[in-house]
C-alpha cells in the first residue's frame, strides 16, 4: 500500500561525522545511511570526508576505503567489482545503481548520498533484504521446461532464435530496476516487479521451452503482471542498459495474441 | 492483510511470492482499456466540437440535434465508453494505492456504482430526449 511518509522507526537522523585526515587536499563528502539491527535506534546519516587521492574512481572504492581505513563497522555487499554479480546495488545520489561501476565523480552535488535500495527491509547499513525478490524470481521457474524426451545432445536452437534472448539473459538480478519501481513499492508482495518479469520473458521467448502457455497462465494476473504501468524507471536505472518495461510490454502482447 | 492471505513468520519466501496464485485474468481489462482509449480520442473530439456548435443553437436546437439518430448513437457511445473507461481507470488507481481489503472493496464498489449509475442515467436522458423530445 502506498506510504507517503516514512514510518517512525525509519526516519533518518543525523549520525557521526568523520573528518578528513590532516593534510588532505582533495576532499569529497560521502553521506552514508547507517542502521544497526542490534541497537534500538533509528537509522542515521553518517558523513565521511574522504581524501579522494587515496582510493579508486568508483563509489565502491570509496566504501571499501571507509571500511578499511575509517570505519570498519560499515556493512555493504560486494563481490565481483566489475558489474557482473549485482551484489553492490544501492541508491547513490538518488539513483539505484551498482557501486562498482558508478564513478563518484559522476555523482552531481557537493556530497554523495548513499543509501540501501529503496523500499526494501534493511538488514544492516547498506544491506537490503533480498529474500522476497529472489523468491519472486524462483516463482517463475527460471529453467527450461520440456515434455519431449531429452535429445542425445543438446537442445538445439537457431542463431535467430538465440538472438531473441539478447537484452534479456544479461540481467544480473541486482534489483536496481525492481526497487526503483513505484508499483513494486506499493504492491511488492503481489507484483512480480521488472527484474522477475524480464526473466519471465526470457523463458517465454526461448524457442526450446515447451511451457509457454503455462508460463503465460501463471503471469496473467492483475497484480503479478498488470501492475506495470510503464513508468520506465526500470529502464532508466538498469546498470546493464536493459529495458524491462519493453520485456513486460512484450509479455502483455503475447497474452493479447493468445486471445485475439 | 486479507483473511485468505497466510501471514506467518514461518511462511517460506517462495510461499509468499506465489501467494494465492494467478487470477488467470487481466488481459480482457487490458484490451478494454486500450480499445476504449482509442475510441475516446474520436468520441471526445466529436463531443467537444458538438458542444461548441450546440452552444449557438439554444434549447430547441439541442433537442433537435439529439433527435438525429447519428448524434444520439454517438452520444450514447460517448457515455458508455467514457464511463466504462473511467471505471477501469479508477479501479486500477484504487488497486494501486489502497491496500486495506475493506477500504479497497468499499471504494471499488462505490466506483462501480458511480460509473454504472452515471452511465445508466445518461443513457436514459439521451433516449428520452431523442425519442420523446425535451421537457421535464
Amino acid at each position: 500500500m502506498v506510504e507517503l511518509l516514512l514510518p517512525k522507526n525509519s526516519k533518518v537522523g543525523k549520525g557521526r561525522h568523520h573528518p578528513a585526515p590532516a593534510g588532505a587536499t582533495n576532499v569529497k563528502r560521502f553521506k552514508v545511511y547507517r542502521w544497526d539491527p542490534e541497537g534500538d535506534g533509528n537509522p542515521v546519516w553518517d558523513t565521511y570526508d574522504l581524501d579522494t587521492t587515496t582510493f579508486g574512481p568508483m563509489v565502491l572504492d570509496a566504501l571499501i576505503h571507509i571500511k578499511n581505513s575509517v570505519d570498519s563497522t560499515l556493512a555493504f555487499r560486494r563481490s565481483c567489482r566489475e558489474g557482473v554479480c549485482g551484489s553492490c546495488s544501492m541508491n547513490i545520489g538518488g539513483r539505484n545503481t551498482l557501486a562498482c561501476t558508478h564513478g563518484w565523480e559522476e555523482v552531481p552535488g557537493k556530497e554523495i548520498q548513499i543509501s540501501p535500495l529503496p523500499h526494501m527491509a534493511v538488514i544492516k547499513d547498506l544491506v537490503a533484504d533480498m529474500t522476497l525478490f529472489y523468491a519472486q524470481y524462483a516463482s517463475i521457474e527460471p529453467w527450461l521446461h520440456t515434455s519431449t524426451p531429452e535429445p542425445q545432445g543438446e537442445w538445439r536452437q537457431s542463431e535467430d532464435d538465440r538472438a531473441k534472448l539478447d537484452g534479456l539473459y544479461e540481467c544480473i538480478l541486482c534489483a536496481c530496476c525492481t526497487t526503483s519501481c513505484p508499483s513494486y513499492w506499493w504492491n511488492g508482495e503481489k507484483y512480480l516487479g521488472p527484474a522477475t518479469l524480464l526473466q519471465a520473458r526470457r523463458w517465454l521467448v526461448d524457442s526450446r521451452d515447451e511451457a509457454t502457455g503455462d508460463r503465460l497462465d501463471a503471469l496473467e494476473d492483475p497484480f503479478k503482471l498488470y501492475r506495470c504501468h510503464t513508468i520506465m524507471n526500470c529502464a532508466q536505472v538498469c546498470p546493464k542498459g536493459l529495458n524491462p518495461a519493453k520485456a513486460i510490454g512484450e509479455i502483455k502482447e503475447m497474452l493479447v495474441e493468445r486471445v485475439v | 492483510m486479507s483473511t485468505n492471505s497466510k501471514s506467518s513468520a514461518y511462511r517460506t519466501a517462495l510461499g509468499r511470492a506465489r501467494g494465492l496464485g494467478s487470477a488467470k485474468s487481466g488481459v480482457g481489462r487490458f484490451i478494454g482499456e486500450r480499445v476504449t482509449s482509442v475510441a475516446l480520442i474520436f468520441l471526445v473530439i466529436w463531443g467537444v466540437w458538438s458542444a461548441l456548435t450546440l452552444a449557438r443553437g439554444g434549447y430547441d436546437g439541442a433537442v433537435q440535434w439529439i433527435g438525429s439518430p447519428v448524434n444520439a448513437v454517438l452520444l450514447l457511445l460517448l457515455a458508455i465508453v467514457g464511463f466504462y473507461h473511467m471505471q477501469v481507470g479508477m479501479t486500477v488507481i484504487v488497486e494501486d494505492y489502497i491496500g486495506k481489503p475493506t477500504t479497497k472493496a468499499l471504494l471499488l464498489m462505490a466506483n462501480a456504482f458511480a460509473c454504472w449509475g452515471g452511465m445508466a442515467l445518461t443513457i436514459v436522458c439521451v433516449l428520452k430526449v431523442a425519442l420523446i423530445g425535451g421537457g421535464s
